[in-house]
């Protein structure tokens, strides 16, 4: 084989291929979307102006990238030490999370140049989206202060690098403030709109229900990543982290475990001092149960088995049945159970093309995931820092 | 663009506060709007459904003529909702007994807006005028206001790629401040005065006295007194409000009340967290240095007990090795006197044979 | 600072911004105290 054929080899990989094709209609799309109009590319109308550029982008995203304080918070507060080598994905992970939810919400915004208007021209103070923008802009920081040593490390500033590590502690609290803010301002975003959320999803607790969720989201698409990761990066996992790797999948899972079986009595509770008892027997009630037992008290069962009895392979699969009960939460709330009041014709559906730039920009944030962790220390130390930490 | 914001408020506060009588603070305070402000009374029992309101509004707005005339009354066989192009519309709805009553749709320029209370750019805001006035200069086009309207009444121009905005009825307060017109568009093209234009406490004073005068006429409610926290658009009807396409189960909480909760914890979150995370890392270090120290102790203490017993060792050792020395010193004389002896021994045996 | 709010709305624009200046300045006392409370401690 001539040299010329094997750089062509491994350059059309499956994946590579599947991501060129997705990247290039995503960058139509983007075209499409910023000369014509965001209703020349959504099915977003005057009774539902919030489609998955905000149900599954914004409020799946930001609840998939709690691993980030999860993790960190376990580690540097509560005293998980021997797990640090798990920081890094986490940290990593939640900060691209962040990353790509901003520049899906440029997609959505009806004039994404004014996005730092809140803060610089006029602020809403009474609106909980202001509260929302506000973290997520602070958070964003944080995280990128929190992965920059890896990234310095990589390019070689010391000192830079030695300065922010000293930061790590005041970095995790705030991140953990401004994450238990936005997880659950997120939820109270829906306050607002008692009329619209069908009952059984609309409670005084939203907040809390999503900043719990959160904790339980975190911890799954922690597990969820590092199995996912386990085989493309392999090659560039320290021992260190493959040794504590059982440990941590054993000690999280009883974490969400914990959380959501705490999450299943929060939720019943919130039927009960609104008295909907009487609404779980309807269509609606049974699709209400169907994700509280199904994809919160399942999961919380399923993660107890796992642990107890050392099944790794269940774990797993228990992480991917959360992820996907938070999806459906959010969801839920979003779009599903939101507008419920409307007939069917005048209900939202999104369209392709919403679909593929939600698509691209998942696309987007595995391939920039890929291109750091095959370069920078991220599932190793540097050589330079091993015994730090 | 108009300061009403946080930091133009600060400003006014300044000002004011040579010329405020009274203050306003603490817990329990109750808003009641502004005093004279201006709303409208919609009465369903008059209204013919001739869509003047609409050609009216549409006029004084400048909007774009519809496809349809406005006196093409089938438009009213479908239901309809605000849209770009008319702030207004008036639906048909048949009743039970097949007559039929119209109601008129608009902003209902909420008390205590929920629009308002949802804009994170402050876009929205009531006046004094009693018009809850939105300002297109800020709006960074993110429509929680449209998520947040109980009454579905803001809309969006999502076709234009580079300057969309919310669009919505302003009372005409525009119109009205640059004295273009003194009574909103619709209000003065309804020929059956089924819309009157006025304060709101006046308002609820007439519609009070229409219930009273004619009870079998009218329902016994006045919507907007208190839905929502009260709007400054009032509606009487002879049916159900319901079977005029008015939710009856949007609640008396006002939008800002309905968030207020959720905003207060907000600012305990910050305050008290920390308190709580940096508690628990310090216990975790010291624990760490707790155990750390334990650990040191013990394994000082081993060396010391290993040094100890080496030491012991060493003495019996050596006192053994002295003891042994001593053994053998003591044998080796013993030996040599006992040789000694021998050999004196032999010498006198050697003597006596010779 | 007397200042007549006539809606809710309005009131809590105000306060509501307090707050959140009040709550950015706690984190950053937060982070100067820690300092003063354990300056002195050896680690
Ligand atoms: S009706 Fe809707 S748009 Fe009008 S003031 Fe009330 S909340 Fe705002
Ligand atoms: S769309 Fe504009 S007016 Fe409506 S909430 Fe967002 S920024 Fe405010
Ligand atoms: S008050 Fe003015 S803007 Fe509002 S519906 Fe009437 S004419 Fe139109």
């Amino acid at each position: 084989m001539t040299t010329e054929a094997i750089s062509k080899k491994s350059l059309f990989t499956p994946f590579n291929v599947i991501a060129g094709l997705i990247l290039a209609l995503g960058a139509v799309l983007t075209v499409w979307r910023f000369t014509q109009g965001l209703g020349a590319v959504t099915n977003l109308d005057n009774n539902n102006p919030w489609g998955i550029w905000i149900g599954f982008d914004l409020l799946c995203g930001v609840a998939l990238a709690a691993g980030g304080y999860v993790t960190s918070s376990a580690v540097y507060l509560f005293g998980m030490k021997k797990h640090h080598a798990a920081v890094r994905p986490a940290i990593l992970t939640a900060f691209l999370g962040y990353l790509f939810v901003v520049v899906a919400l440029n997609y959505d915004l009806g004039r994404p140049l004014r996005l730092p208007y809140p803060f610089v021209v006029q602020s809403g103070t009474t609106s909980m989206l202001f509260e929302v923008g506000l973290c997520v802009a602070l958070y964003l920081t944080v995280l990128f202060l929190e992965f920059s040593p890896a990234a310095l490390e990589w390019l070689g500033y010391k000192r830079l690098r030695n300065t922010i590590h000293k930061c790590t502690i005041a970095l995790t609290i705030f991140g953990v403030v401004l994450s238990t803010l936005h997880q659950s301002s997120l939820g109270a975003l829906y306050l607002i709109a008692p009329s619209k959320l069908h009952p059984l999803w609309y409670s005084t607790y939203l907040p809390t229900f999503f900043f719990v969720s959160s904790a339980a989201a975190g911890m799954s698409m922690v597990m969820l990543e590092g199995w996912l990761s386990h085989k493309p990066f392999h090659n560039v996992m320290s021992d260190e982290y493959l040794g504590q790797h059982d440990d941590l999948y054993y000690g999280f899972a009883k974490g969400a475990s914990w959380v959501l079986l705490g999450y299943v009595f929060i939720k019943v509770i919130g039927v009960a001092v609104d008295n909907e008892w009487s609404m779980l027997a309807s269509g609606w009630g049974q699709w209400f149960l169907f994700e509280l037992l199904g994809f919160a008290l399942l999961p919380s069962l399923l993660y107890a088995i796992g642990a107890r009895e050392r099944n790794l392979k269940l774990i797993r699969w228990t992480a991917l049945l959360t992820v996907v009960g938070i999806v459906l939460n959010r969801l839920n709330v979003s779009l599903i159970a939101f507008n419920y009041h409307l007939p069917s014709e005048m209900r939202y559906f999104p369209s392709w093309q919403e679909v593929g730039v939600t698509l691209f920009v998942c696309t987007m944030l595995v391939v920039t995931f890929k291109f750091i962790v095959t370069r920078m220390p991220i599932f190793y130390d540097h050589p330079e820092y091993k015994d730090e930490h | 663009m108009k300061r009403r914001n946080f930091l133009g408020l600060m400003g006014a506060a300044g000002i004011s506060a040579t010329l405020a009588t009274e203050a306003q603070a603490g817990g329990n305070i109750h808003f009641e709007g502004y005093p004279g402000s201006k709303g409208v009374l919609f009465d369903a029992t008059r209204c013919i459904g001739c869509r003047k309101c609409e050609v009216g509004c549409n006029e004084v707005n400048n909007l774009p003529k519809p496809a349809k005339p406005f006196d093409d009354l089938t438009v009213l066989d479908t239901e309809r909702r605000t849209q770009n192009e008319a702030y207004t519309v008036v639906n048909k709805y048949v009743q039970e007994d097949g007559t039929t009553v119209f109601r008129k749709i608009q902003c209902m320029h909420c008390l205590e807006p929920s629009c308002a209370s949802a804009c994170f750019v402050s876009a929205f805001a009531k006046q004094p005028s009693g018009a809850v006035t939105y300002d297109e200069s800020v709006c960074v086009g993110c429509r929680y206001c449209m998520v947040a309207c109980p009454f579905e009444i803001p809309t969006y121009t999502y076709n234009d790629p580079i300057t969309p905005k919310v669009v919505k009825c302003d009372l005409c307060d525009a119109n009205i401040k640059a004295g273009r017109i003194a009574v909103p568009g619709c209000v003065s093209k309804c020929p059956k005065e089924a819309l009157i234009f006025g304060e709101r406490d006046e308002l609820l004073k007439i519609a009070r006295n229409r219930i009273e005068a004619a009870p079998d006429k009218y329902l016994d409610h006045i919507y907007g007194e208190r839905e929502m926290g009260g709007t400054s658009w009032l509606y009487l009807s002879g049916v159900p409000f319901k079977q005029i396409g008015m939710r009856e189960d949007l609640g008396v909480q006002s939008g800002p009340e309905l968030t207020s909760g959720a905003l207060s914890v907000v600012a305990m979150v910050p305050a008290l967290w920390p308190l709580l995370l940096a508690g628990v890392y310090g216990m975790t270090k010291r624990t760490d240095k707790i155990n750390k120290k334990e650990k040191a102790d013990a394994v000082a203490e081993a060396i010391a007990t290993t040094q100890d017993k080496a030491k012991a060792d060493l003495k019996t050792a050596m006192e053994r090795a002295q003891a042994d020395k001593e053994a053998t010193v003591k044998r080796e004389v013993a030996k040599a006197l006992e040789e000694a002896a021998k050999a004196a021994e032999e010498g006198e045996k050697e003597e006596e044979g010779a | 600072m007397h200042q007549i709010f006539y809606t809710l709305q309005d009131f809590m624009l105000y306060t509501k911004g307090w707050a959140y200046i009040l709550m950015g300045t706690s984190l950053v006392v937060f982070v100067a105290y820690w300092k003063f409370l354990f300056g002195r401690d050896k680690d």
